[in-house]
Order: structure tokens, then C-alpha cells, then sequence
């Protein structure tokens, strides 16, 4: 009762004209997009359009964008409420990689848990979840061939897991230990494994989705068979980047697989802040000529099927496709975020696309795959796996205590070969 | 050998490069078909193809972060942005992708793209056709700056740009792409072929990056420059009866700082001439850097003579433009302290 009349009392202060103004009720008026409910409010998901799973229909791979513009509104989704997969979406995917699937998106998460808390314990400066938005990067590196390349941001380590990137090395990178990979040159979780397909990830928002179309033309350019996937989050669409990256990949036909994961929160900033709330993500790309596909993001089959659909038309020639997964941050943006300051703390909990975790699990076992045993004893390996992993991860040191690495690798990659002014500051700084 | 103007110079390196390298690309503002505003690519779609010489949309941050991946991917763009003036919108890609990517990366991708631009003035270009951007890019760490001053060099720097592996800002002064061009905008304009510089090699050479030229050696007074201000300060030096050492930098990052020190150890002075804007520009880094060098041999205050901390004012060109007078004054000031 109290949280609704809060709620009315904000709105009423949202719509007034302002009194200042000799206009009156014909004065025109500044309109600041607010979200349906801030901590403390009722909540409201009233701007979340939901199609009913299986409902929505499934083109084939060469149809042309212009027919393709409804599925730009609409919402792919494979797993109803029971957990079966229905619908024309539902991928045939074997018990197997489902499960593949299920743990990779549960080490995910286990192997978030364990840094969040690493970064805690200020063993390094800062850490990034994907709580809630497993299903995105797992269900998508599971659509892609091991050899595409990946343009994620920072919440994609999704992809790192799934190719099987050693969990150490992650860490190694997190800690900026004597081990990092990037030799303690990038903050935690931007990481970059050219052996595993991933590029190298930007703390700049949204460069990397035309970096992933230029890599695309290059495929194309050379004849090859590789495609280029890129991801951007609702926020970042903002930029002008994405812009860019449309044009381009419309223009040149460019094979790849843009992704917008719409998990509805940029920092504090909901996703109506980003663009009109009424206007999907994914129905921007109607104005470019590309395909899109509205998926939700916490279906891994869904997110695998529609991934699928896009690969297998970038790989035909027929350019790329933009997907918009609809998800939700579970958690704060980064260690340095409190979410509880500006959304319902309740938000996460009610978000009504469910946990993707829980929801892959709901259909293994509905499918008579999986049970509640296993699942309990899958979840235990894989924290020890995890923690097994931490222990070698800090015995190579952290980012202020053990070992670092090299400084005088510090002057090092800057240039090919360090020119004399970087050969002369390595001397001066003693190294 | 041939003789070429620099827009000639800048084509033949290019086709040069396109015929050897397959991975070399080529694209930008109306590059392909017509051959760029400038006529710096004409022929060479034709030549080799639509895929390797073609038209982007106007998006310079967009056609950058596209040559990102394509670097990534393992080719060697060659860009043009059709004036220095545009370069802004590419900043971010340019500052924190283009130039850190090796770095970030710990060596995993690079991004080995030559970014050419017609920058500067002479030309009546008004703000938006006559800035010059060196300090926006040799204050950046990763990427090379280069500047020609003439055919010779244009084509020798603009391929060893294009084969070098880290990213390059090929900055080409467009008041001198038809004919060097001494600051004498009240005489007649002479072309490249009464120049000697003209005279190149129709085939493959480089003029390594990092390595000045002395244009004229001189015992008084040494003189910086790069870019049209090298012909500036060579009649300068002629017209005021000082006996200066003009320098052309060719590379003005990173800068052949040997040939600088040797040669203000000698004169025992220095005048630093530049384009650009005075505060910030890249004569105060080369100021500091004589100083910190060459203190104890100088005998007289380090002088900059550059353009007004204005915006390029199109009614002004000639007020604004550091020309040889400027110039003369700066060096006899300088040689007589």
C-alpha cells in the first residue's frame, strides 16, 4: 500500500506541467524516461512484451529481411513453464550437449561466485557477474564453430568456459598475477585469447561491434568460412558504434552474428534510457535492412536455436543478423555497483524469464535426462573444481600480494619493437 | 625512375603495395570509383578489383573500427580519411583500439593499418579543411606519426607505412601535393617537375620511418620542420641570410632524435616550425626535448614559430599561415641572440 502510493506520488511529480511556465497547460514539456519501479516501489514489468513459448514461427534461413520484420516484436522462445521445448524454434539438440550446456552455464556461475568473492577479500581491484545471463554466452558459443570469431564484452566469460579455456588462466588474469596472460596490463575480466577465438575485450563500450564486421569482411575478402559474432549491451547501443557496425554490415553483407544482450540495466540507467522502451533493441535493425531476432535470453534453447539460425545464414552468404536477448543482471554491475540504490531489490527474484540455470535444468530433468541427485553432485564438483583451480590461480600470486609479473614487460608491446624514448624510460624507471 | 607529383607518388606506392600484397586493402570517402577527392586513389579500383580499392559510408569512427578487425582478421588496411579535419569521430576507435590493441592484447592481435589524411593549410579551407592533427597522435602511445614533405618521400614512407606492423597516421600536407610551396602564396605556383624530389622509382622502395633528412646543411641556426613548412623554411633560410641546417622530420613519431641532438649540438640553436596551433603542439614536445638533450650547447632561447592558437580563420590564411617571413625573423632573432 505504501510502496503503491509512493509509486502514484512519483508519476504525478513526473507529469506536471511546469509552473513557471506563462503556457500553461499548453506549454510543452520535457519528458525524462523514469523505469516502472524504483527500490521500494510495486513491482512492474508492463514494458516486457512476452510471447507465449513455441507461438512464434521459425523462417527459413534465406528469407528476406523485410518479411522478417514481426520477428523483431515478437519473443522466440522454446521452454514453457513446464520446461518442455516446443514449438517450431526447439533445436534438436542431443541429452549430451544439454548437459554440456547445464554445466557450463553452472561453472559460470561458480567461477563468478569465487572471484566476486576474491575481489572481496582484495585479492584484485574489481569483478563483473553475469549472474542470470549464462544462457547468452553459453548457448551462443555452443551455435558458433570453435574457429568463429568472438567480439564479446565483459560480460561474456560465457564464452571462455564453453571453449574450454583453462579456468587458471582466467583467474591468472583476474589476480594479474606472474601468470596473467595479459601480463597485468588490463583491468580483471577483459580478457583476450586469439588461440580460443576471442578478441581482445575494450573497457570503451561498443568498439568492438564494427571491429566484428571488419573482421567479418575480412573473411569474406579472403573467401573463407569463418563468421564473426559481437555482443553490446542495451546501454551501449547508444553509441555510435552500433550504428556503425549495421551500416557496415548491411552494406558489405558482412558474416556475423550482433548481439544485443538487453539485460535491462546499464549501471543504474534502465534500458528506456538507452532508446524508446516501446521500441525493441532488436527492431532497429529494420531501418538497416538486416534481420532480427527477439530471443529470450534465459531459454538456452531459444538462444541456441535462433544463434543457429543466424550462423547458418551468415555462413550462406546471406549477411548478418541482429538478436536482441532478453535478460536481466542479476547482480550489480561490478564490485564498484550497488544495485539496491536504484532498482527493487526484489527485481532479480521476480524477473519473469526465470533463472536460466533453473530453467535448463526443469527441462533435463522433465525430459528424464537429469534429477535433482545429480544436479546437487554436478554443483559440488564443480565448486571444487573451481576452488582446486583458485588455489593454483594465488599461488602465482595476486594483484597485491605474491607475484606480479615482469615490469620490465611493462614497456613491452607498445610498439612491435620499443622505439629509443622506451628503451631510455625502462632505464630510468630501473628495470 | 618517373617524374610524379606527391598525388602521383602516394598512387604508385599504393598500386605498388596493392600488387605485392594481396592482404592490402584499400577504402575510404570516395575512394573506389572515383578515386578520393584528391585523386590520391584514381585508377586502382579499376586495376585491382572492386573488393580491394572501395567506397565506405561517411563514418569515420565506423570505417576505423571496421580496419580494427580487419587488421585482427590478419590484412593490412590502408584508409583514407578525406581530411585530417574529419579525423575526430575516429578518436576513440583510433586512441583506444587502434593504438592499444597490441598492447592490451599482451601481442595476440594487432592492428597494422595505415591511416592517410590531407591535413593543413594554404588551400583556403577554412576551420574545417586546414587544421593540422599531429599532437592529437604523437601524444598517443602505439602509433607512429608520419609526414612527407615531397613525391620521393611520400611514396618511400607511405609503403614502409603500409609494411610496418604497427599502426601508422600518414599525414600528407595537401597544400604541397601539386607543387612545393614556399609560403610565397603572391608567386606563381611551380610544380613538382621543376623540383628534383619528383624524380622516383616507378617500382618498390621504401624511406624507412624514424629517420630525418637534412634538407640543407647549415652551421648558425638548426631548424625543425616537417610537412609544407620544410619548403618554408628553406627559403626562409635563403631570404634571410642565416646559415641554417633545415631538418625535414619526416617521422615525426618516433622522432630521430640523434639527428636532432647532432645537429643543435652544433648550431648551438634551434627554431621549431610548425603549422599547428603553438600551445601543446608537437614544437613543444620537440622544444623539451632539445632542452633536456642539448642544454649545455645552446646559446640562445629554443624559438617556435607555428600557427596562431586561433581557429583556422578562412578570410585570414595568409595572416594566420607561418609563413617565410615569420620564419626569417625567428632565425635571425635566434642566430643574433
Amino acid at each position: 500500500m505504501t510502496s503503491t502510493r509512493r509509486t502514484d506520488a512519483r508519476r504525478k511529480a513526473r507529469s506536471r506541467t511546469p509552473a513557471a511556465s506563462p503556457h500553461g497547460a499548453n506549454a510543452l514539456s520535457l519528458r525524462i524516461p523514469e523505469p516502472k519501479a524504483r527500490p521500494g516501489e510495486m513491482l512492474d514489468f508492463g514494458n516486457l512484451r512476452l510471447s507465449e513459448a513455441g507461438s512464434v514461427t521459425r523462417p527459413p534461413i534465406d528469407a528476406a529481411a523485410r518479411d522478417l520484420r514481426d520477428l523483431a516484436f515478437a519473443l522466440i522462445r522454446v521452454l514453457d513453464k513446464d520446461g518442455r521445448a516446443v514449438g517450431p524454434w526447439a533445436p534438436t539438440l542431443a541429452p549430451d550437449a544439454l548437459k554440456r550446456a547445464l554445466e557450463a552455464m553452472m561453472l559460470t556461475r561458480a567461477f563468478d561466485d569465487r572471484m566476486y568473492r576474491a575481489q572481496r577479500q582484495g585479492k584484485t581491484s574489481f569483478y563483473m557477474k553475469c549472474a542470470g545471463e549464462e544462457a547468452v554466452a553459453v548457448g551462443q558459443a555452443m551455435a558458433l564453430e570453435r574457429d568463429d570469431m568472438c567480439f564479446p564484452t565483459y560480460r561474456q566469460q560465457g564464452l571462455l568456459i564453453t571453449r574450454g579455456y583453462p579456468l587458471v588462466d582466467m583467474m591468472n588474469q583476474v589476480l594479474s598475477n606472474a601468470h596473467d596472460p595479459l601480463k597485468g596490463r588490463q583491468l580483471p575480466v577483459l580478457y583476450s585469447s586469439r588461440e580460443y577465438g576471442v578478441f581482445s575485450i575494450s573497457g570503451n563500450l561498443g568498439t568492438q561491434f564494427s571491429q566484428a564486421v571488419g573482421w567479418a569482411m575480412a573473411s569474406a575478402y579472403k573467401g573463407a568460412r569463418r563468421i564473426a559474432a559481437a555482443w553490446i549491451g542495451d546501454g551501449s547501443t547508444a553509441e555510435g558504434d552500433f550504428h556503425h557496425a549495421l551500416t557496415f554490415a548491411a552494406v558489405y553483407r558482412a558474416p556475423a552474428v550482433l548481439n544485443v544482450v538487453n539485460n535491462q540495466w546499464a549501471i543504474s540507467s534502465f534500458h528506456g534510457i538507452a532508446g524508446d522502451a516501446d521500441a525493441p533493441f532488436a527492431s532497429r535493425a529494420i531501418g538497416y535492412g538486416l534481420p532480427a531476432l527477439r530471443v529470450d535470453g534465459n531459454d538456452l534453447l531459444a538462444v541456441y536455436a535462433a544463434t543457429a539460425w543466424a550462423v547458418e545464414r551468415a555462413r550462406a552468404n546471406l549477411g548478418a543478423t541482429l538478436i536482441e536477448h532478453v535478460t536481466y543482471r542479476a547482480e550489480g554491475h561490478s564490485t564498484s555497483d550497488d544495485p539496491s540504490q536504484y532498482r527493487p531489490a526484489e527485481e532479480a527474484a521476480a524477473w519473469p524469464l526465470g533463472d536460466p540455470i533453473r530453467r535448463l535444468k526443469q527441462h533435463l530433468i522433465s525430459v528424464g535426462h537429469w534429477s535433482e541427485e545429480e544436479h546437487g553432485a554436478l554443483e559440488k564438483k564443480l565448486i571444487e573444481t573451481v576452488r582446486a583451480a583458485g588455489k593454483e590461480a594465488e599461488s602465482h600470486g595476486a594483484l597485491n600480494s605474491g607475484s606480479r609479473p615482469s615490469i620490465a614487460t611493462m614497456f613491452e608491446d607498445v610498439y612491435k619493437h620499443p622505439p629509443w624514448h622506451l628503451r631510455e624510460q625502462r632505464q630510468q624507471l630501473g628495470v | 625512375m618517373a617524374t610524379m607529383n606527391m598525388i602521383q607518388a602516394l598512387n604508385s606506392a599504393m598500386d605498388v603495395m596493392l600488387g605485392r600484397d594481396p592482404d592490402v586493402l584499400i577504402f575510404g570517402e570516395d575512394v573506389g570509383f572515383f578515386g578520393g577527392v584528391f585523386r590520391a586513389t584514381e585508377g586502382l579500383q579499376k586495376k585491382y578489383g572492386l573488393e580491394r580499392c572501395f567506397d565506405t559510408p561517411i563514418a569515420e569512427g565506423g570505417l576505423i573500427g571496421v580496419a580494427v578487425g580487419m587488421g585482427a582478421y590478419g590484412l593490412r588496411p590502408v584508409v583514407e580519411i578525406q581530411f585530417a579535419d574529419y579525423i575526430y569521430p575516429a578518436y576513440d576507435q583510433i586512441v583506444s583500439e587502434v593504438a592499444r590493441l597490441r598492447y592490451r592484447s599482451a601481442g595476440q592481435f594487432c592492428a597494422p593499418m595505415t591511416i592517410r589524411t590531407p591535413y593543413g593549410g594554404g588551400i583556403f579551407g577554412g576551420q574545417t579543411h586546414s587544421q593540422s592533427v599531429e599532437a592529437l597522435f604523437t601524444h598517443v602511445a602505439g602509433l607512429k606519426v608520419v609526414v612527407p614533405s615531397n613525391p620521393y618521400d611520400a611514396k618511400g614512407l607511405l609503403i614502409s607505412a603500409i609494411e610496418d606492423d604497427d599502426p601508422v597516421i600518414f599525414l600528407e600536407p595537401k597544400r604541397i601535393y601539386n607543387g612545393p610551396f614556399d609560403g610565397h602564396h603572391d608567386r606563381p605556383i611551380l610544380p613538382w617537375s621543376k623540383h628534383p624530389a619528383s624524380e622516383a622509382p616507378e617500382g618498390y622502395y621504401t624511406v624507412p620511418l624514424g629517420e630525418a633528412r637534412t634538407m640543407r646543411a647549415g652551421s648558425a641556426v638548426t631548424v625543425l620542420a616537417y610537412g609544407t613548412m620544410v619548403h618554408v623554411a628553406l627559403a626562409a633560410a635563403e631570404e634571410s641570410g642565416v646559415d641554417a641546417e633545415v631538418i625535414d622530420l619526416r617521422t615525426l613519431w618516433p622522432v630521430d632524435i640523434e639527428a636532432i641532438t647532432a645537429s643543435v649540438r652544433k648550431t648551438g640553436r634551434c627554431v621549431i616550425v610548425h603549422e599547428a596551433t603553438r600551445t601543446s603542439g608537437f614544437g613543444a614536445e620537440l622544444s623539451a626535448l632539445v632542452q633536456e638533450r642539448c642544454f649545455y650547447h645552446l646559446e640562445a632561447p629554443i624559438e617556435r614559430v607555428a600557427g596562431w592558437d586561433t581557429p583556422y580563420p578562412h578570410a585570414f590564411e595568409w595572416e594566420y599561415f607561418p609563413g617565410p617571413g615569420r620564419v626569417a625573423a625567428a632565425l635571425k632573432r635566434t642566430a643574433e641572440a
